[in-house]
């Protein structure tokens, strides 16, 4: 009897079944947990390419969404990627170029200055929310520093939009009121995220960081001013 | 038996215990074992600092030991340069701003909790401030001139991060090397730490922050009241830090320390104002593209 338990309990459906050690035991045994379930469930391999792209581009379109409307919500965290910073980045860099004087070293800022900016900048204020004893992690620190910058960059598009049609001091009035409007978007945005993390004694030492990177983005956006 | 070392460790604990209960009270552990009052009585407390100066020294040895826990190599070890408080590092802010005679800015704010957040900050926030400021500066000054076009002029941050970082690192490690090799076997009595010497050079700059803010303002006369202001506050905190630590030295050395110091920052404040805060009278733009001839037309005179 105690044979016959421990041999059946790894396949359930047979566990009432009890047999005597006399009469001899033939027959096939379907496992029912076997690969084939495992393989349904996370092999992405068979699919075609096209699903595999949309999967990423919906995760990123997704996180772009929760920066636009931002609520407390962990979806940022959780799967973080840095895709959506990478392109923000890249088209932040390539849309402050061609200003004023690009040759000369009085002009704007280099396309691997904002790299280096925003690249650095993020990896240092993750580096100190991580040393005042926050409890993010690095990657996901980044993810959220990164897809927060989109404001900032919507209001680039719009501010070059503006300075077509000339530079006078309505578009500067106008472009510097989007551009405070973005930057205050972007700060509100990414501490609803990253708040929630440090400890309440040092919010405050862990945002400052986050306003001051907004800041000079906004500020290397806002004196764009076109070549001549 | 080493009672009263047990003693000041037990304060310890206690204290940070009201501390987090309430953090707004003063960060100083009432030496007292029987009676745990930390809330700030001003006058108690700093009898009892001068009483227990020896104890109080040694306690710091134990609790410097207990502090950097691991390895320069692992992640703890930095993390314990960045144990402060939003209210401890406003705190230190203010005493950088408001130099006392009796306070000494390591003895009475640090109080061997050095911090790297601060000195790491504010460096960013002045480098930034002053490239800022400067290019608005330059921008008003040259308000009324019709062949001015705006230039970002954003190769000014790097400039000033290297100045700023290069001062804010090096002149600290140059002084504490020097103070240390000065006091030789004794280092362990009245020398300070090195993070102790960055984090009183790193705060001591904060005034500059909003003086760079101000001299946007283009009268020049106040542009130098606001430098000589900035400089005296700025020097004295280093001034009231660094000369007990030297007093005890031979005249000639305490005297050409504190001089160097003052000498040093004073280059500091007055090299930014100069390379950043051009007027436009004093000093035409050096790589502007226009002739020389269409500038000076069109220069109104201050």
């Amino acid at each position: 009897m105690a044979l016959a338990e421990e041999a059946s309990t790894p396949f359930v459906g047979l566990s009432n079944v009890s047999i005597s050690e006399e009469i001899p035991v033939e027959g096939n045994i379907t496992v029912p947990a076997g690969p084939s379930t495992r393989d349904d469930a996370f092999s992405t391999l068979d699919e075609p390419v096209k699903e595999t792209i949309l999967r990423d581009l919906r995760a990123v379109g997704n996180k772009f969404f929760h920066v636009l409307y931002p609520k407390r919500s962990s979806a940022l965290l959780r799967d973080w990627d840095l895709w959506g910073p990478l392109l923000l980045c890249v088209t932040l860099a390539l849309l402050l170029q061609g200003g004023a004087a690009d040759s000369d070293d009085q002009g704007g800022p280099q396309f691997a200055e904002v790299f280096v900016i925003i690249w650095f900048g993020s990896i240092v204020i993750t580096l100190n929310s991580k040393l005042l004893g926050g409890t993010i992690s690095f990657f996901q620190s980044l993810c959220v520093l990164g897809y927060c910058i989109m404001p900032l960059t919507m209001a680039l598009v719009v501010c070059r939009i503006v300075l077509l049609s000339g530079s006078g001091m309505v578009s500067f009035a106008v472009r510097l009121a989007v551009v405070t409007a973005s930057f205050g978007w972007s700060t509100f945005a990414s501490t609803a995220f990253l708040a929630d993390s440090q400890l309440s004694n040092r919010k405050a030492l862990a945002i400052y960081p986050v306003f001051l990177f907004y800041f000079v983005i906004g500020w290397m956006i806002l004196t764009f001013s076109p070549r001549n | 038996m080493a009672s009263p070392n047990d003693l000041q460790f037990q304060e310890f604990e206690e204290a940070a215990d009201l501390l987090s209960a309430d953090p707004g009270a003063s960060t100083l552990s009432v030496s007292a074992p029987s009676e745990p009052t930390a809330t700030a009585a001003g006058e108690d407390v700093k009898l009892d600092l001068s009483e227990d100066e020896e104890a109080h020294q040694e306690s710091s040895e134990l609790l410097g030991g207990q502090k950097s826990s691991g390895g320069f190599w692992t992640f703890e070890y930095y993390q314990s340069f960045f144990n402060v408080d939003t209210m401890q590092v406003l705190d230190r802010v203010k005493g950088s701003v408001m130099p006392l005679p009796g306070r000494n800015f390591v003895k009475h704010y640090l109080r061997n909790n050095p911090d790297l957040y601060g000195p790491f900050w504010i460096c960013v926030t002045l480098v930034f401030s002053v490239a800022i400021s400067g290019n608005l500066s330059t921008f008003l000054s040259e308000l009324g001139n019709p062949t001015y076009h705006y230039r970002p002029q954003f190769h000014r941050v790097a400039i000033a991060a290297v100045v700023i970082f290069l001062y804010a690192w090096l002149v600290p490690i140059a002084l504490w090397a020097f103070l240390t090799w000065r006091q030789g076997t004794e280092r362990q009595v009245g020398g300070y730490s090195f993070l102790e010497t960055v984090c009183v050079y790193g705060y001591s700059l904060f005034i500059y922050i909003p003086t760079s803010i101000l001299w946007i303002i283009p009268f020049d006369w106040l542009q130098w009241t606001l430098i000589v202001v900035a400089m005296v506050i700025s020097g004295s905190v280093l001034v009231l830090t660094f000369w007990p630590v030297v007093r005890d030295d031979t005249k000639v050395a305490a005297v050409a320390t504190v001089v160097t110091i003052v000498v040093l920052h004073t280059l500091l404040a007055i090299g930014c104002k100069l390379y950043f805060f051009q007027t436009a009278p004093h000093t035409p733009p050096p790589t502007t593209t226009t002739p020389p001839i269409h500038t000076t037309l069109g220069v109104k005179p201050h």
